[in-house]
Parts: structure tokens; C-alpha cells; sequence
């Protein structure tokens, strides 16, 4: 199945890297990314409470200690959660992982491989496609803090999914990607490369999941989106890893001329999970939309990171971050748009709603703006606070009980980011999945 | 009286003002009462206070649906003893279907454990809409976002069917209303009307008690009812105004 399987090894220990990265002696250029990362690694310090960038983060909590890359699984429990993995119908492609090692490998339909669609686990497309992963893969570095786990990242890298659609080529149906974890302190480390050409148009659905929800994990994944001249890129990615997990995402979405982005996040999962999304607009007309939803309870920490640089004028981008929280969990917001002097007729948005379902929860919001431009139409705003009573007595005098009430009016707060998911049926699953997890609350 | 909605002696208020002044009337199972009143006189928070509404302060009085006592009990237990209330101004609920919305309200009534019968759920929700000539495709808007004033008033008289409560309080339902629209909501009404249910309509205007004939019509001024009468006296507040109530209550 796997040409590069681990033995279980502890992912701080530089020896177990370097013994891992020469399996893939074959690509120097490989080779030579995941040493450096490596070294980034050993070099960069763990954010510390007084770090800017992790203002509001309990950076005290945060441990890479005592996880390891996990072994290939069993065929039993690669069968079971493939049968688990079937979130869509008919996926223009499925990919899957469990604990980093891809266990189903794409088919995709033959008129699509004819017009030169690929979509491969990253190892297949290491051999296949060198020089599109030499173009594309971690082009950028970590701006928002996160440098140091994506060091990690690029030191361990392996997991993770390549979709290619060249110019002109349109594809409606989304392609998906899940991603499980399986084994006790397991860390993986999954990479998404998405690039589509030239009016091209592609949807990639990405399921980040635990087989065991009490299972401690580490997951630190990253995401490369390229959308070349008048491209659209689709994206949605759940995160729904168990509660132990601790996760992180780094992900860079570029956008060159007239390109249209949207990219949905929908965070369920983890003890802590932090997102860090930078988006660059280099062509003039494109259209990057960012848009991200959460329900944190318990104890959790959503931390959200964005960035969102105008490097050419007459673009737009749009973001909106919407958080429900219950107990004690906390969630943080912290956004910038930066547009650049001659990024001039920008418009840039930036909205962070937070609806508190309890009074022990905490929401922090960061907005912020830097404009060197002058002819520009940019706003951002914050709003945290508890259930309109109006609306709430409106459902009350229908006699529905006041958690179920909640619940709904959380819902409906959800939705006006779930509808902008492309695809009903996925949609239709991670609303359920925000349900289920409302009722265990 | 037990078949009865009774409200006795009730004073309410908002803030430190006094709006419903011993207000009292039995409206008896089976009947439909009207209130007519100027406005401000306190006919909407008459409705909101029956509905058990947090912004008002009950200083004394009481109030019961057959018997059982709702002063003081929370909304939606006041709800799913049988009261309801359709709002004179609806709230908007974002991203709520009115499919989930009735759905939920439904469910609350079910006994736990109970499964929910989608099918014949939908079954008469269409049936519903049929009869109030609102488009299927409704189901899936968000409650009353977006909705024309008499689109919010069809989806209230839409839920009055679906919740079948045995008193229900209108407030102003004909208000933004069409003639259309006025005879369908009516007809809806009318069919509910019957010995296991009984009806307060606040209402300005006497064209809406020629379609919904009313049993007992009173007039409200200042928090309370200064006279009842049959439905003749719509007639009469039509032709005469509300200056002869206050000259009245000036020289009483
Ligand atoms: N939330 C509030 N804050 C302050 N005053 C209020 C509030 N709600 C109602 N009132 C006041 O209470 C009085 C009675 O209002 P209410 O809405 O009950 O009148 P109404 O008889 O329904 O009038 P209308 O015929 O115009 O609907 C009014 O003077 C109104 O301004
Ligand atoms: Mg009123």
C-alpha cells in the first residue's frame, strides 16, 4: 500500500527525522526541504505568553512532547474508517489518510485524468509531478506566528493530498479529502496543495477527524491554495479531530488576477486549535472570500489567526469569522488587512461575530488595518454577545424551552456561513455534526 | 371558571410606568372577544404580559387558561399550556427555517422519547400553507426574514394552525394585510374557531370583525376595559371615534 511506511518514532527526536527523510533520498530537492525544516525548527523558540502574535493563547499549555508518527494501520480499521469516509456521494475524487499514511488512493474519472486533472496522495506526486511540488509546495513562510510548527511540518512532511486542474478545465463536483488519527499520541502532519490553472475551476472538501474521540493526537497540517488568472478555488475544511487533539493550520491562499477564492473554515474539534490563514491577492480583480464558523465548548481554545495583503489594486476580499461558545471555551480572533501603496480601489472586509452561550465563556477580537493606499473601501468589526431576547422570546412563546432555543438561534447564527458552502450535501453534514455537538454540550 | 381564559385585577408595568391598571375579562372556550382601543392604551402588552414576556413587571393580579394559573410561569411553559400569541410585530430569527422553527415548537409538545412524524409533519404543514396561499418554497425561508408585512402575518396565523393552542391572542394580525390576504387569514381563523378554542383579537379596524364575527366586543382605554358590548359596538367606534369613551370616563 504504503512504499514509505514509520515505525513509531518520537517527533523531536532529530535522528528518527533524519533516518525518515532518507527514504526519500531519490528527490534531492525533498530531502533538502525537510532538513531545513528541521532546522527552522531546532532554531525557532516556542511562542512564549508575551508573543504578539499568540496574543490571548495559552501558550503555557502548548506541548510537542511525547507524540510520534504512528505505524500504518491495521486492514481492519483501514476498512473501517474508509467506510466512514464517505461524506459525499459521488466525489469528483476521495483521498484518505489514517495517522499520515494514505490508505485510499484517488480514482478519478478518466475524461478528467484526460484533460490532465490530477489529484494524488503527495508522496505519489513526489514521483509524478516534481515540478509543480517544486513551484508550489511551501512557497511562504509562517507570518502569523506559527513558524515554528510549520518548521515541524515541513521536517515531517509526507501526508497529504496534490489536486492539480490545468487551464480551462471546470470541475463542479468537489473533490474530498479526509484525514483520520488513529493511534494514542500519534502526530501527523497533512499537506493540501490545491492549484488550479487558468480558468480553471475546482472544490476540494477536506474531513479532519478522530477515530476515537478521547484519543490524544498532535496534527499539524498545512494548506498551499494557488488560483491563477480568472481561477476559482473552493474550499471547505472541518476540523473535527477529537478533543484531545491538539491542531494547527497554516495556510497560505493566493490569488492572482480575477480569480475567485472562497474558502469556508468550520472548527468543531481539538482542546486547542489554532488556523492561521494569509491571504494574497497579486492579481488585480481577484476575489477572496474567507469565511469561518465554530462551536467551542467545554474547555476548548479556538485561536484564529488571518491576514489577508493587498499586493494588487482593484481586488476585494471578504472575511467573516463566526464563533458560538459554551462552558468555558474560549475563542480568539485576530485579523489584519494590509494593502499595500499601490494596491489602489481595494475594498477589504473583515467581520468577527461571536455569540456567548454562557457567562464563563471568553471571546477576544483583534481587528485591524494597515492601508498605505489611499483609494480604498476597508472596514472591520467585532461584535460579542448573548442571544437577541427578542428573537429568544419570539421561539420562547412558541413553547419551545429555552436550551433548545439556544440552540436554534445558534444554528441560524451558524448559517449564514454554512450557506456558502458549495455543496448542499456536505453542508447538510457538518450542520449535523454542530448539532450532535450542541446535544452533547 | 375552568373552560375559560381569566384575567383578573392584573397591573403591569414597564420600567416604573404603569400600563395594564387592573385589568380584568374572561374570554369563555369557544368564543372570540375583540379589543379595540387607541393607541398606547396597553392592548400589546396585555398580549405580552399573558405571554409571560421578561420586560414587564406583574405588580398583582392573575391570570389562568382553564383553571391554571400562567402570572409568573416562563414563556414557553405558558406556551405549551395552551397560549399563543401572534405578535403584532414578528420578530426576524436569521438562518432558522420555518420548517425547524414549527418543527421545534412541535417537538417540545410531544411527549420525551417520542419519535417525530416528519412525514405527516409536512403533510399538513403544506396543507396549511395551501389553505393560507403561502408558497410551499416558505418552508425553507428563515422565520420572517425578509418577509413582506403581511407574509410575517400569514406565517403567525401558519403557526396559530400548526400549534392548535386552546387560546389564542391576535395582535393586529390584520394590520399590513390586503384584502386577499385579510379573507384568507380570516377563513383561517374561522376554521379553527370552534368550542375547544378561544380567541382574543386586538384590532383596529371593524372590517376585520365582519369576517371574524366576534361574540364580545370590548373597548380598552388606559390599561384597562371601559366597556363591552356585542359586535354592534365596532359599528358604533366606527361612526363615533374614541372621544365619547374618554368624554364618558371624564364625566363618570
Ligand atoms: N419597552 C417599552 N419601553 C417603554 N415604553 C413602552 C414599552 N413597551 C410599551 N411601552 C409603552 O406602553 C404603552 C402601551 O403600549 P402598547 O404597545 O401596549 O400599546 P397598544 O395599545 O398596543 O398600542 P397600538 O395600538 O399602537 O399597538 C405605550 O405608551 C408604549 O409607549
Ligand atoms: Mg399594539
Amino acid at each position: 500500500m504504503n512504499t514509505l511506511t514509520s515505525m513509531p518514532s518520537g517527533i523531536l527526536d532529530a535522528s528518527l527525522q533524519q533516518s525518515e527523510t532518507k527514504r526519500f533520498a531519490a528527490y534531492d530537492w525533498f530531502t533538502q526541504l525537510r532538513q531545513q525544516g528541521w532546522k527552522n525548527f531546532e532554531a525557532l523558540p516556542l511562542p512564549k505568553r508575551d508573543d504578539e502574535k499568540w496574543r490571548f493563547s495559552d501558550t503555557r499549555s502548548l506541548s510537542l512532547a511525547d507524540f510520534a508518527v504512528a505505524a500504518t494501520p491495521s486492514d481492519a480499521d483501514t476498512a473501517k474508517l474508509i467506510a466512514q469516509s464517505h461524506f459525499i456521494a459521488r466525489p469528483a475524487g476521495l483521498i484518505i489518510h489514517i495517522d499520515g499514511h494514505c490508505v485510499l488512493r484517488p480514482a478519478i474519472a478518466p475524461e478528467l485524468a484526460a484533460q490532465g486533472v490530477k489529484f494524488e496522495s503527495l508522496e505519489d506526486a513526489l514521483r509524478h509531478h516534481p515540478a509543480l511540488l517544486k513551484e508550489f509546495l511551501l512557497k511562504h513562510e509562517a507570518n502569523l506566528g506559527g513558524a515554528k510548527f510549520l518548521a515541524l511540518h515541513q521536517a515531517w512532511l509526507r501526508a497529504g493530498y496534490v489536486l492539480h486542474v490545468p487551464k480551462g478545465v471546470e470541475i463542479t463536483q468537489p473533490f474530498v479529502s479526509v484525514n483520520w488519527t488513529l493511534t494514542e499520541g500519534a502526530a501527523i502532519f497533512p499537506h493540501a496543495l490545491v492549484v488550479a490553472g487558468d480558468h480553471a475551476k475546482v472544490s476540494i472538501h477536506e474531513f479532519n477527524l478522530s477515530a476515537l474521540p478521547d484519543q490524544r493526537a498532535l496534527a499539524i497540517s498545512a494548506a498551499d491554495l494557488h488560483a491563477g488568472t480568472g481561477a476559482q478555488i473552493s474550499r471547505f475544511a472541518v476540523q473535527a479531530w477529537g478533543k484531545n487533539t491538539q491542531s494547527f493550520e497554516i495556510a497560505n491562499t493566493c490569488g492572482g488576477r480575477d480569480a475567485l477564492i472562497t474558502s469556508v473554515n468550520a472548527a468543531l474539534g481539538s482542546r486547542r486549535a489554532r488556523l492561521e490563514n494569509t491571504v494574497r491577492i497579486e492579481g488585480p480583480g481577484a476575489d477572496v472570500r474567507l469565511y469561518g464558523i465554530s462551536v467551542a465548548n467545554g474547555e476548548q481554545e479556538f485561536d484564529q489567526r488571518t491576514l489577508q495583503i493587498h499586493s494588487a489594486g482593484k481586488a476585494k476580499s471578504d472575511l467573516l469569522f463566526k464563533n458560538v461558545l459554551l462552558n468555558k471555551a474560549r475563542t480568539i480572533f485576530s485579523g489584519l488587512i494590509k494593502v499595500a501603496p499601490d494596491a489602489q480601489q481595494t475594498d477589504a472586509y473583515q467581520t468577527n461575530r461571536n455569540l456567548l452561550l454562557s457567562p464563563e465563556a471568553e471571546a477576544d477580537s483583534l481587528p485591524g488595518l494597515e492601508i498605505e493606499a489611499n483609494d480604498v473601501k476597508c472596514s472591520h468589526g467585532a461584535t460579542t454577545g448573548q442571544v437577541n431576547p427578542e428573537e429568544l422570546f419570539y421561539l420562547l412563546a412558541r413553547g419551545i424551552p429555552l436550551a433548545v432555543a439556544q440552540e436554534l438561534l445558534a444554528e441560524g447564527f451558524l448559517e449564514e456561513v454554512l450557506s456558502k458552502v458549495d455543496n448542499e450535501e456536505a453542508a447538510a453534514v457538518v450542520r449535523e455534526m454542530f448539532r450532535q455537538k450542541f446535544h452533547t454540550a | 371558571m375552568p373552560d375559560s381564559l381569566v384575567i383578573k385585577n392584573l397591573n403591569a408595568s414597564i420600567g416604573d410606568r404603569a400600563i395594564l391598571k387592573d385589568f380584568s375579562l374572561t374570554v369563555p372556550k369557544g368564543e372570540v372577544h375583540a379589543i379595540m382601543g387607541p393607541n398606547g392604551t396597553g392592548k400589546s402588552t396585555l398580549a405580552k404580559v399573558l405571554a409571560g414576556h421578561p420586560d414587564y413587571t406583574v405588580q398583582s393580579g392573575e391570570a389562568f387558561i382553564d383553571g391554571e394559573q400562567i402570572i409568573g410561569q416562563e414563556p414557553d411553559a405558558i406556551a405549551r399550556a395552551g397560549l399563543f400569541l401572534a405578535f403584532q410585530y414578528p420578530s426576524e430569527i436569521p438562518g432558522v427555517t420555518i420548517a425547524n422553527f414549527i418543527r421545534a415548537a412541535l417537538v417540545a409538545r410531544q411527549a420525551k422519547g417520542t419519535p417525530f412524524d416528519a412525514k405527516a409533519y409536512y403533510a399538513e404543514l403544506y396543507a396549511k400553507m395551501d389553505a393560507l396561499k403561502m408558497d410551499r418554497k416558505f418552508t425553507a425561508r428563515f422565520v420572517n426574514e425578509g418577509f413582506s408585512g403581511g407574509e410575517k402575518k400569514r406565517c403567525e396565523i401558519l403557526q396559530l394552525m400548526m400549534l392548535k393552542p386552546k387560546y389564542a391572542v391576535l395582535d393586529e394580525t390584520d394590520s399590513g394585510l390586503d384584502i386577499d390576504a385579510l379573507r384568507i387569514v380570516s377563513e383561517g381563523v374561522n376554521r379553527l374557531r370552534g368550542p375547544d378554542m378561544g380567541f382574543l383579537v386586538i384590532t383596529h379596524y371593524q372590517r376585520l370583525l365582519e369576517y371574524i364575527v366576534p361574540d364580545r366586543v370590548h373597548i380598552m382605554y388606559d390599561g384597562r376595559i371601559v366597556h363591552s358590548g356585542d359586535k354592534d359596538l365596532a359599528l358604533e367606534l366606527e361612526a363615533k371615534g374614541y372621544d365619547w369613551v374618554k368624554k364618558d370616563l371624564a364625566s363618570a
